[in-house]
Parts: C-alpha cells; structure tokens; sequence
C-alpha cells in the first residue's frame, strides 16, 4: 500500500496500550465492559484491546463483531448495494458498558448508525467510543472518548488503516485525492 | 448482478455466491430480539400473487418487512383481478402506485418476463408455471452450503415429477451451474425429454442412485396427475418412489433428505421420513426468508431503481 505513513507498527501498538489503559481507567476496571468493533478492521482492533486489557489487568472481556451496512444512511445512493460483513454478538449488551471500536473517525456516519444497531441488541448502561485514528470533518454530533492518534487531513485525502490480521501489515497510511494524484503524473 | 431475478440463467455463479453469503448475515439478523433492520425504509415491495401460494408470499412478506420495507400484498381474489383486469392493467396500476420491487407467482410461464417490460422496479419470479422458481433453488443451496459446506460437487437426486416442476428446472440448473452433480428421478412420463440438456443425469431407479448421494430432494408429487395418466396410481408411485424408512437407510452418513413443502406425507415422503433429524425441511423455510432478503438488499440496495436517477 502507497501513500504517506502517519503510523507504524510500534505507534500503533502503543496507541492500543495506551487506549486499554484509558478505557480500564475511565471505567474503573475491566468490570462490566464489552467491546464491539465495527467490520472490517474495528472488530480486529477491538480484538487487540481485549488482549491488551486482559495482560494490564488479569481480567477478560467480551469481544463483538458489528456489520453496520443494513443501517446506512445512503443505501440507495450507491450504484451497487454495499458490501456485507459478518455480525457476531454472542452476549448480552443489557446493561453493560460498550465501547465501539472502529479504525477511523471521520464523518461520524459509520459510528450513528452502529449506535442504531447496537440499540437493536438492547440497552447498554453507556456506549462509549474508541478510534485508531480521529481525522475530524464530522457531519454529526459525535466524538470519540478515546483516540489513538488525531491526524489533521484535508477532506478529500484518503486515510487508510492497514492491519496485519486483513492486511499483512500494521500502518495508517494518508493518500491525496484521486484527482490530484493523477495531476502529479503519478 | 441484473436487474431482476427471472430464472438462474439471471444470475452468475459469482452472484449465486454472493447472494448466499449475503443471506449469511440475514440469517443472523433473524436470530436477534429485533429482527429488522432499516436497510430498505421507504421502499416498496409488492406481491402478485396470481396462484395461491401461502409460504412463498408469507416469506417474501416477511423478508420485505425484516428489511423495513413497506409491503402490499396483491393476491387475485377479491381484487381487481376477479373483475377482468388484464395483467398490463395490474402492472401499470402497480407502477404508477411506485412499486420498487414486484413479487410475482403467475400460473402462466414467462409471466414475469412480460411483467418488466411494463414497469421500471425490479421484477422477482416467485413461481411462474412450469417454467422457473429461482428463490426456491437458491434456498436450497443455502441449505445445502450450510448443512454440507459445499456445493461443488456434492451429489443430488431430485425425484418426483420434474416435468411440472419448476422448482426441479431451477435447481437443476442451479446446481449445474455451482458444478454439483444432480440427478433426476422419476418414472418416464414425469421425466422431460429436454433433461439432458439441463446438465443433469436422469434414472428411473430410486433404489440404485441413493448409495452415492449427499441429497435427496423430493417433488410433491400432484394427485390429479394420475388422473392425467402420468402413473398409474397413487399407491404404485409411492411404492416405487417415494421416500421410505427403508430407503432412507440405503442413504450414506450425513447426506440431507429436502423437499419444497407443502408435503404429501404418505406419497412421495414417508411421515416419520420427514421428521427425521437428516430432514431439514423446516430449515429450508427459515432460510427461505434470509434468502428473500438477500435478494431483496442485493436488487433494490443498490440506485437503480431509484426513481430520480442515480446520484453519487
């Protein structure tokens, strides 16, 4: 994958760290919590935390996998119906605390219509949200309550999240637009 | 994917595997406590239903309404239908209404290849004659994939009467296409002349093909066809092809015994036959409805039958 590299292998990985030790903190422990992470690439860095908080501290938590497609708000505006993935929820979301892992915060879209979802599934005690990458331009109300790195961007640049488990390798890389790359010859 | 889904020659064995997968995650939205979702709000699903058919128009209504879409039911009694109105008639009334999707079962084949060139949503044969029934096939290869883990080259026997059958042609033509090896079975006069040419193999001994089969796929068999000639008698069928205790037992490990419902327990099924644990025929109506769903996300999720034209 091309593009300008905003994060490596060891950023990330202490991002992660860093994000565990904030969730469990915010939290006051491990107790009660449940992550669920937004397909594709939240669910493998949802699965990350888990691992993360489980070695900080000893206990272990549930890990969710959340398809967001059906709950879109441009369904119909696509020349194609948008590509599904699976979802996994095999606990109770009732009165827990979930915190929805998604790979990169931008217009806030994705993470509306997973709190539309994650209602379908009960109701949690508190949904709060955890971000790789925050890169702003938001359209809705939203932020996130934890952030592994905010990166400024332009509206039109395309931030990428590689993840070794998907994608062989760990980096958030930032492209130019299309259009101007083509300007460069490139 | 096309436009509408008329027969499986519609679709590529690409899109039969991406509809199946897509079903996938239907599936588990049926087993949450909400089971809807708002994928298709606003949209328009109608079903014509010019032959009785409870369980296919009940599927397609409840798969229309999972997906939050608003749903009329257009069944011929009682409705305009009953007072002469031609099907170009129901058509043109149906789209100036701004149906998205139309549903249709019609006795007459090729019924729903007429219907599109009267309306601009998409068309969905649910059953046309003795021509095709592309939603049912397509469940049953859900079915198949989700029992098995396959369906390239798995073996299956369809037995019955296949020559009234449209449920046999689509999925013969089907599991052709996925590159599974079917068989048809049944006595001569209920086999068609043309079946060779569909990719399959024909026999007329149930006994001697169940060895070597992974699934055994019965066709209710019609009373009034004796009536017709085609058999001799109803007890004669049953004795010679129908799905008994005796010849479950020929079947190896594992392999599915299916059927389309509604059953002739009795005729072509044996009654404890099809409440055995190798029976998945009540599955095959649970994935009935992720499959309606699929194909209803997959055709009108998509621009094109948006009225207004496409926007990026």
């Amino acid at each position: 994958m091309s593009g300008t590299r905003l994060m490596d292998e060891a950023e990330i990985r202490r991002a992660v760290t860093r994000v565990a030790h904030e969730i469990l903190e915010r939290n006051k422990g491990a107790e009660g919590v449940v992550l669920i992470g937004i397909a594709a690439r939240g669910d493998d860095l949802a699965r990350r935390l888990a691992a993360e908080i489980e070695r900080i501290e000893g206990s272990q938590v549930r890990v969710g996998a959340l398809d967001i497609t059906f709950y879109r708000d441009d369904i119909g505006m696509r020349a194609d119906a948008p590509e599904v993935h699976e979802t996994r929820i095999d606990f109770d979301v009732n009165d827990r605390t979930v915190v929805l892992v998604d790979d990169v915060l931008f217009t806030g879209r994705t993470i509306r219509a997973a709190m539309d979802a994650l209602v379908d599934f009960g109701r949690p005690t508190a949904i709060q949200l955890a971000v790789l990458v925050d890169r702003g331009h938001r359209e809705l109300p939203i932020r996130a309550d934890y952030v592994g790195k905010n990166v400024p961007t332009r509206r039109d640049e395309d931030v990428r999240v590689a993840l070794r488990e998907v994608d062989g390798e760990d980096a958030v890389l930032v492209q130019a637009p299309a259009s101007s790359r083509m300007g460069e010859g490139a | 994917m096309n436009e509408h889904l008329l027969s499986i020659h519609d679709v590529s064995a690409e899109d039969i595997v991406r509809i199946l997968d897509t079903a996938e995650s239907f599936r588990e939205v049926g087993t949450r406590v909400i089971k809807k979702v708002p994928a298709l709000r606003g949209r328009t699903v109608v079903n014509l239903f010019y032959e009785n058919s409870t369980r296919t128009r009940i599927s397609f209504e409840l798969a229309a309404k999972r997906l939050s879409a608003d749903v009329i039911n257009f069944s011929t009694s009682g409705s305009s239908v009953s007072k002469g109105e031609s099907l170009k008639d129901t058509a043109l009334t149906l789209q100036a209404m701004g149906a998205d999707a139309i549903v249709i079962r019609h006795s007459s084949s090729g019924a729903p290849l007429t219907l599109t060139r009267w309306v601009h949503g998409s068309v969905l044969n649910a059953g046309d004659g003795t021509h095709e029934h592309p939603t049912q096939a397509l469940l049953d290869l859900y079915t198949m994939r989700d029992r098995l883990g396959r369906i390239e080259g798995l073996r299956a026997a369809i037995v019955g009467d296949v020559l009234h059958s449209r449920v046999a042609r689509s999925l013969s033509f089907a599991l052709a296409k996925m590159g599974a090896e079917a068989t048809l079975v049944g006595p001569p006069t209920l086999i068609p002349p043309d079946a060779p040419a569909w990719g399959v193999q024909v026999s007329h001994d149930l006994e001697s093909v169940l060895p070597k089969l992974d699934v055994c796929y019965m066709l209710r068999v019609q009373k009034e066809r004796q009536r017709q000639q085609y058999f001799p008698s109803v007890r004669e069928y049953a004795r010679l092809f129908g799905l008994t205790r005796d010849r479950v037992a020929a079947l190896p490990e594992g392999a599915l015994v299916m059927h389309p419902g509604p059953m002739n327990r009795g005729v072509e099924i044996d009654s404890d036959v099809a409440d055995l644990p190798r029976s998945v025929i009540e599955e095959q109506v649970t994935n009935g409805i992720a499959i309606r769903m699929s194909l209803l996300y997959l055709l009108l999720g998509g621009s094109r039958t948006e009225t207004g034209g496409a926007d990026a």
